[in-house]
């Protein structure tokens, strides 16, 4: 049967189809959408008059802007060597045949579990002065202590990585531990046998190849921090002023409520360069090196 | 003497471990003990003691009577539309994923490759890029503002994440025993039913569970495509945390995180070591 031999062999092609046109449209075209916007006049609905480099050039002209991306290398720093330096510390410590690991490892990693919105709720009502630790510490007796970083301008940004930090440390502790598991225990032995000292071993065998590890939290970290929207949102929702906007922020008020479509198109379309730089080479090389 | 220094470092290395599970655990704590507690012991600095009288008051409160946006109505509507909308975005989306995994590892065509590739990348972007094509789409498709549209547009977004579950799963399966099927004249539905699919139980919760977790955690989306009546739990609980008017009702606040964090946390609870395994799957790939 000529006819349902070759309806078979399109079959597969035919059932992937619609997943490859609803990604194909909804991903791929809306990229080229927002980037035309991104070229265009639209304010508040969008308009397809084309004004060239002129929203990009608004863009990085605004405060607002240089402020997010400032933000956005404080935050996306600290967020990632913080939690790489917990993760890479409670992977090793946990490694060492402990009691009770068992117990603990669900604790560091739950909060992963936890929606940003929820986080944010708790590190708000948490770090603020009225409620939080700066007034319990002082009910203990230190009538001196003061901590309001979360309404002080300067440091509120410092908030946002605490809370980030608490969120997603311990998933890099799991991304290690994963490592450090599939690391052959002849190697450990062989490098005790030799009188290495923990800390050698450590420094000069296991962190070493501990790299790919490293390189995929980096990864996850780094795209996670350009895409941070909902725990600023609901931690400070970018103040106290503008002092905690990141690029996600400043898109959604550019375009949904100062009517700025095209300034709005194209701060997205800058988040998806710094994104599609990091990501890009690394599932290229991931997806190659499985090829050979 | 390197008996007592051993038993120091161990001491040292527990106290470390102790001190980061108690750093991880108190938010919520805080927000265990702080919902069932009277505002006037939170206002007076007692954030960190336990309730000295306890009341359900503000968890009753949160889920059916605490003021959001105009009605005074509770997380419970939007509790309702929450699961109204992750059961059948997380239905839809694991479907498409498994039929997806099956053809790109078994029934490989020329180009399938970049085809995944192509699957894979839109797991990362970022989805400011397609809010405002989106919006547009979703009033001409007729569902803006509604149930139906968050779970569009989710089931959309987690095709990515959940071929890629599907696919490096049935890539370790022996490629083999689906030659052999065919050559027996079982066709390619036939095949995915009574081969692939019967072994396929601990793939399916994976991704389940990742995409549960995704979908019900979302705000973006939820705060831009949806209505007053269609909102999910998340924004919802934004809404009821950062209005403006009236006395804050931190007990109330923290009643309602909780809430909306419960359908995760049980099953992170219940099913740890899945879950886990997703973000393994989701963070390193290929």
């Amino acid at each position: 049967m000529p006819y349902r031999a070759k309806l078979q062999d399109w079959l597969p092609r035919l059932v992937l189809s619609p997943s490859v046109a609803l990604i194909a449209i909804f991903v791929y075209g809306f990229i080229l959408y927002t980037s035309y916007l991104s070229f265009s006049d639209s304010r508040m609905l969008p308009s397809y008059g084309l004004v060239g480099f002129a929203n990009y050039e608004r863009l990085f002209g605004l405060r607002h802007w240089e402020t997010a991306l400032t933000n956005l290398a404080i935050f996306g720093i600290l967020y990632i060597v913080i939690c790489t330096v917990i993760g890479l510390t409670l992977a090793i410590l946990l490694d060492r045949k402990i009691r009770g690991e068992g117990i603990l490892r669900p604790i560091y990693l739950y909060p992963m579990a936890l929606s940003f919105i929820v986080t944010g709720t708790a590190w708000k009502w948490f770090l603020d002065p009225g409620i939080g630790l700066e007034n319990v510490v002082q009910t203990w007796g230190w009538t001196d202590f003061s901590f309001r970083w979360i309404k002080d301008r300067d440091m509120a940004i410092y908030t946002v990585v605490i809370a980030a930090v608490w969120q997603s440390s311990g998933f890099v502790m799991a991304m290690f531990l994963a490592g450090l598991r599939g690391i052959d225990g002849e190697i450990m032995r062989a490098a005790q046998i030799d009188g290495a000292s923990n800390f050698n071993l450590y420094r000069r065998i296991i962190i070493p190849m501990l790299r790919p590890a490293f390189l995929s939290a980096f990864v996850v970290l780094a795209h996670l921090a350009i895409k941070s929207y909902d725990l600023v949102i609901a931690l400070t929702n970018g103040g106290p002023g503008r002092a905690t906007e990141l690029p996600a922020t400043f898109m959604y008020s550019y375009t949904f409520s100062r009517n700025q479509m095209g300034v709005g198109a194209s701060s997205a379309i800058i988040m998806l360069i710094m994104i599609a730089s990091i990501i890009v080479p690394y599932l290229y090389s991931e997806l190659k090196e499985k090829k050979a | 003497m390197t008996n007592m220094s051993g038993k120091f470092s161990r001491a040292l290395l527990y106290s470390i471990l102790i001190v980061f599970a108690v750093y991880y655990m108190l938010p919520l704590y805080v927000m265990v003990v702080n919902s069932v507690k009277e505002l006037d012991e939170i206002r007076q600095g007692a954030m960190l003691s336990l309730p000295q009288k306890f009341t359900i008051e503000p968890w009753l409160s949160a889920w059916s009577t605490a003021q959001i946006g105009v009605d005074p109505t509770g997380l419970k509507p939007y509790f309702i539309n929450s699961i109204l909308m992750v059961v059948p975005a997380v239905f839809l989306s694991t479907m498409l994923g498994a039929v997806n995994g099956y053809v790109l590892t078994k029934w490989q065509f020329p180009g399938h490759r970049i085809v995944f590739g192509l699957l894979l990348l839109s797991c990362f972007i970022p989805f400011q890029i397609v809010l405002i094509p989106m919006a547009r789409i979703l009033g001409t498709l007729g569902i803006a503002g509604t149930t139906s549209g968050l779970v569009f547009v989710h089931m959309i977004y987690g095709i990515g994440f959940t071929t890629l579950f599907f696919r490096n799963y049935y890539d370790a399966f022996p490629t083999e025993l689906v030659r052999a099927a065919t050559i027996d004249g079982a066709g390619f539905f036939r095949i995915f039913y009574r081969i692939l699919l019967p072994s396929s139980g601990p793939i399916i919760v994976v991704t389940v569970i990742w995409q549960f977790t995704n979908v019900w955690n979302d705000f973006l989306f939820g705060a831009s495509f949806a209505d007053a009546d269609s909102q999910p739990v998340t924004v919802a609980l934004n809404n009821l945390v950062s209005s403006s008017t009236g006395v804050k009702e931190y007990n109330v606040h923290f009643a309602g995180a909780i809430l909306a964090a419960l359908p995760t946390l049980v099953v992170y609870i219940v099913s740890g070591r899945y879950f886990v395994r997703g973000l393994m799957a989701g963070a390193v790939k290929g």
